[in-house]
């Protein structure tokens, strides 16, 4: 790596940081990240743990997609041994930013482990936050009442990236986590030693940012509680999503856009209970003229979803995977101003936005297609 | 009475030697500027109110009005208008009338913002090849939709969901009363209102019976004269809109004089003839905003819970206000810049009193998000909708839809003179003379306001195309895609706006 890149590196960890942190709150000062990207996921419907290894073959494929300055990795099932706890995955600016942080969590939470991340050191990766995992469960005691202990740990997740300066969660769900960070696809990887883990859902994503610097938080994979997403693409309606989200509590922190789609799937499912179909129509709404072509009970219902949901509609160009803990869904926006495609091999499901890089880790898939525009591609994993 | 000191505004001018003596400038002037000298057209000029219909209906290019070179002695700071006004006082005791929007050099902030484009990163859609939406639904939303499976393994809505009114675009026209303006131009709104699929307001005069065919694009109002109102009126339109006030006379109320009552006016408002027609400044029953909340759910009970929409005049303190109102039950919020036009307004109030929409619907849809309650009413900015830029910005700004009025005049010939409380208005619009209102045919003005309508919709639908984004539920309160130019932090910071190369 060039000196440059480095440079860059160094700039970015010190500068958006810091900024971004005390410009969120004020409301205004908030920058988007807007990146051309290439993501990949594959699911096991048989819930069997694949190592890492798959999905960094599929991710490292598509290199003209990203150009070093972001990549990440999500996995479900990996931490079988833990499987009841919340695994919080923190990363500080500075050592003394994580007793902060761990004061706060002691004070809410039982807390049964807490380890550095395991990272393995790489050259092109020169500067890198300290990266702790937790796994925790909320104290009997916070939960009294009629709170929520989804909500509670949200709140918890809120707190910490916008009040705690130098310190951001990025993965906070149970049975799973993110890994991401500044760095090419393979480095990244390497520094995290992906192919350790094992995990019956998997998630990539490697990046292009245009206008914003790269730096550790803004990678993909986003997440919250269970909820994971990787994105390609720009969503122009962010500024109405942002504000939206913040109407019910959500603080968008990690200057990009890709946070307003975590957070947005939160709300429509956790908090409003839509199902995970009904959530893939609001981001990616039908248009009018077939909402009116259609039968009176659909387009009752859909009618009523563009009129409650209209500021949650994800407008501009993306495709986008989103894990969770029962499955793995797909899904472009409206037009399909983003690739996108998938197959399937027996009990496993791939999706990415190359059919290359699905067929470097699969061959000679059963069935490959293109998925239309806003039609989601939903699979669960067997009871 | 000697000669007025106040010297005239324009100079009308005839050219003798290429007019033909056709005088149809004597007929087309409502306001006798001109009169038969025998052998030639005579010119009173004090008269003239540059209405320029007299230009327009010269054959021969005859005439010329200009703007008087005859000046006061020019100070900067004591201004033309301020001096003119201070002999017309001198001459009358009374207080300045105006007609439409203020026209001071106040900052005019649409003109400071800018809308953002694709470049790259996400492509501009086409909107002549793509699905581009503008439909707008107009009405209380739930929070969030509950939904049961059917029989059959479908979605069904659980949810009851408040009354709507579906437009076609994010864009309706503002209340104008018959009285205010003839009958004619409440055809043409109507007639362009159902055209167009968007909504016209009957303002408060009433409903007269030739515009109830169009019944499905109209809001009725209720004010402070409660002129009209009865049962079937109240149930006559798709909502029924509470005025509170206006932004071009916030806090006072209306004077229709009783010249402009001839009896079909007279029979709409349900008035004799030839009274005044005096709307008091607050609404007596509404002292307070539980007052409001019971006049609100009083029209509700009346009209089986259509949608009320409360219009309030564009105040200092407009968030609270609006957050009240929408507390009280209204279903749609109108607010009204101080840019907002009127038919008559003492020219001291609508130069001096009110806040501009913009800054208004920025603080009020801030304070409703605040508040958690921004999906409980729609927002309708109005006050000076020049262009469909204008309304872009103001929808990127947080508010549903606009509203306009002297842009929908001016397609029917208005000039933006400013003459409307005279009642003389020589292109039918607002006046009741009938040799006035005749000239304004109902079905050829509806052409040119539909037009109207039809091309700010095809550039709302570029300017969304060049944002990357397919429906207007997009642009509403995103004001990431605004930027601010040679605009202060402060200002900045209300609107909620990032300054340019940020």
């Amino acid at each position: 790596m060039n000196n440059y890149f480095e440079k860059n590196i160094f700039v970015n960890h010190e500068g958006p940081i810091a900024k971004g942190k005390k410009a969120a709150d004020k409301g205004l000062g908030y920058e988007k990240s807007i990146s051309g990207c290439g993501l990949t996921g594959l699911i096991s419907k048989n819930r069997t743990r694949l190592s890492g290894k798959a999905i960094v073959e599929s991710l490292c494929l598509m290199n003209d997609r990203g150009n070093g300055l972001g990549a990440g990795y999500a996995a479900y099932g990996i931490y079988p041994g833990f499987k009841d706890f919340y695994a919080f995955h923190i990363m500080y600016d500075a050592p003394s930013v994580r007793w902060t942080a761990e004061e706060f969590l002691k004070a809410n939470y039982h807390i049964e482990k807490i380890e550095e991340i395991p990272t393995f050191p790489v050259k092109a990766i020169a500067i890198s936050p300290l990266l702790v995992r937790y796994f925790i469960k909320p104290l009997k005691e916070k939960l009294a009442g009629d709170v929520n202990e989804s909500d509670f740990v949200v709140n918890s997740v809120m707190k910490i990236n916008s009040e705690i300066d130098g310190a951001y969660v990025f993965s906070s769900g149970k049975n799973m986590g993110a890994f991401k960070g500044v760095g090419n696809p393979c480095d990244i990887a390497e520094f995290f030693r992906i192919e350790d883990y094992e995990g019956y859902i998997w998630t990539a994503h490697t990046r292009f940012p245009t206008n914003t610097p790269g730096w550790w938080g803004g990678a993909h994979p986003f997440t919250l509680l269970d909820w994971s997403i990787v994105h390609n693409g720009e969503i122009s309606s962010y500024g109405i999503n942002k504000r939206y989200l913040e109407m019910f509590g959500y603080k968008l922190t990690l200057l990009t856009d890709t946070e307003a789609a975590a957070y947005m799937l939160d709300l429509l499912i956790r908090r409003h209970g839509l199902d995970i179909a009904t959530a893939c129509t609001v981001l990616a709404a039908p248009f009018w003229k077939n909402i009116d072509n259609m039968d009176e009970q659909k387009k009752e219902a859909l009618t009523a979803l563009r009129l409650a949901y209209g500021s949650a509609l994800l407008n501009g160009p993306f495709s986008l995977l989103f894990g969770h803990s029962n499955g793995l869904v797909g899904i472009n926006d409206r037009i399909k101003l983003r690739p996108l495609v998938a197959a399937t091999k027996n009990d496993l499901v791939y999706m990415a936005s190359e059919e290359s890089a699905i067929r470097a880790i699969c061959p000679s898939p059963d069935k490959v297609w293109t998925p239309r525009a806003g039609e989601p591609v939903i699979v669960e994993l067997n009871k | 009475m000697f000669k007025s000191l106040a010297p005239p505004e324009y100079l009308a001018t005839i050219d003798q030697v290429k007019c033909i003596r056709c005088k149809r400038c004597i007929q087309n002037c409502g306001w006798s500027v001109y009169s038969w000298g025998g052998d030639k057209v005579l010119i009173d000029t004090s008269k003239c109110v540059k209405c320029l219909r007299c230009y327009h209906y010269c054959p021969e290019e005859a005439i010329q009005i200009l703007d008087n070179p005859v000046k006061f002695k020019n100070n900067a700071y004591w201004g033309y208008n301020n001096i003119r006004n201070l002999k017309r006082q001198a001459e009358t005791g009374g207080i300045p009338l105006t007609g439409m929007g203020s026209d001071l050099p106040y900052p005019i902030l649409f003109d400071n913002l800018l809308i953002d484009a694709c470049q790259v990163t996400n492509p501009s859609i086409d909107p002549l090849r793509e699905p581009m939406e503008l439909r707008t639904y107009l009405g209380k939303k739930p929070a969030s939709v509950e939904f049961e499976k059917g029989k059959d393994g479908k979605l069904k809505l659980k949810t009851k969901m408040p009354p709507q009114i579906k437009i076609n675009l994010p864009l309706i026209f503002s209340p104008m009363s018959y009285g205010s303006i003839s009958l004619n131009a409440q055809k043409v709104l109507a007639i362009a209102a159902k055209e167009c699929g968007i909504l016209m307001n009957t303002g408060e005069g009433g409903l007269h019976e030739d515009l109830l065919p169009y019944r499905d694009s109209i809001i009725v109002q209720v004010a402070s004269g409660r002129f009209g109102v009865n049962p079937d009126y109240l149930n006559a339109g798709v909502a029924v809109e509470i005025k509170i006030g206006q932004g071009a006379k916030p806090g006072i109320g209306g004077h229709l004089p009783g010249e402009k009552i001839p009896l079909e006016v007279a029979r709409t408002r349900m008035i004799p003839v030839g009274t005044d027609a005096i709307s008091p400044a607050p609404q007596h029953d509404i002292y307070s905003i539980e007052d409001l909340k019971q006049l609100i759910y009083a029209i509700k009970e009346a009209t089986d819970y259509k949608p009320v929409s409360v219009k309030i005049a564009a105040v200092h303190n407009v968030a609270a206000i609006a957050s009240g109102i929408v507390r009280a039950g209204a279903d749609i919020i109108y607010l009204d810049g101080f840019r907002g036009g009127t038919g008559a307004a003492p020219s001291i109030i609508r130069d001096h009193l009110g806040i501009p929409i913009e800054h208004a619907i920025a603080a009020v849809d801030d304070r409703l998000r605040q508040e958690g309650i921004r999906n409980e009413a729609s927002i309708i900015a109005a006050g000076g909708i020049r262009s469909s830029a204008d309304a872009a910005k103001a929808i990127a700004l947080g508010a549903d839809a606009v509203a306009i009025a002297t842009a929908a005049l001016t397609t029917m010939g208005c000039t933006i003179c400013g003459k409307c409380y005279t009642g003389n208005c020589s292109w039918g619009i607002t006046t009741q003379r009938p040799e006035l209102t005749a000239r304004l045919d109902p079905e050829i003005f509806a052409e040119r306001l539909i037009n109207l309508v039809h091309a700010w919709e095809h550039e709302l639908k570029e300017i969304l195309g060049a944002l990357g984004i397919n429906a207007v539920d997009s642009l509403r309160g995103n004001r990431e895609r605004l930027r601010g130019v040679g605009l202060d932090t402060q200002t900045l910071d209300i609107l909620g706006v990032k300054p340019a190369g940020r």
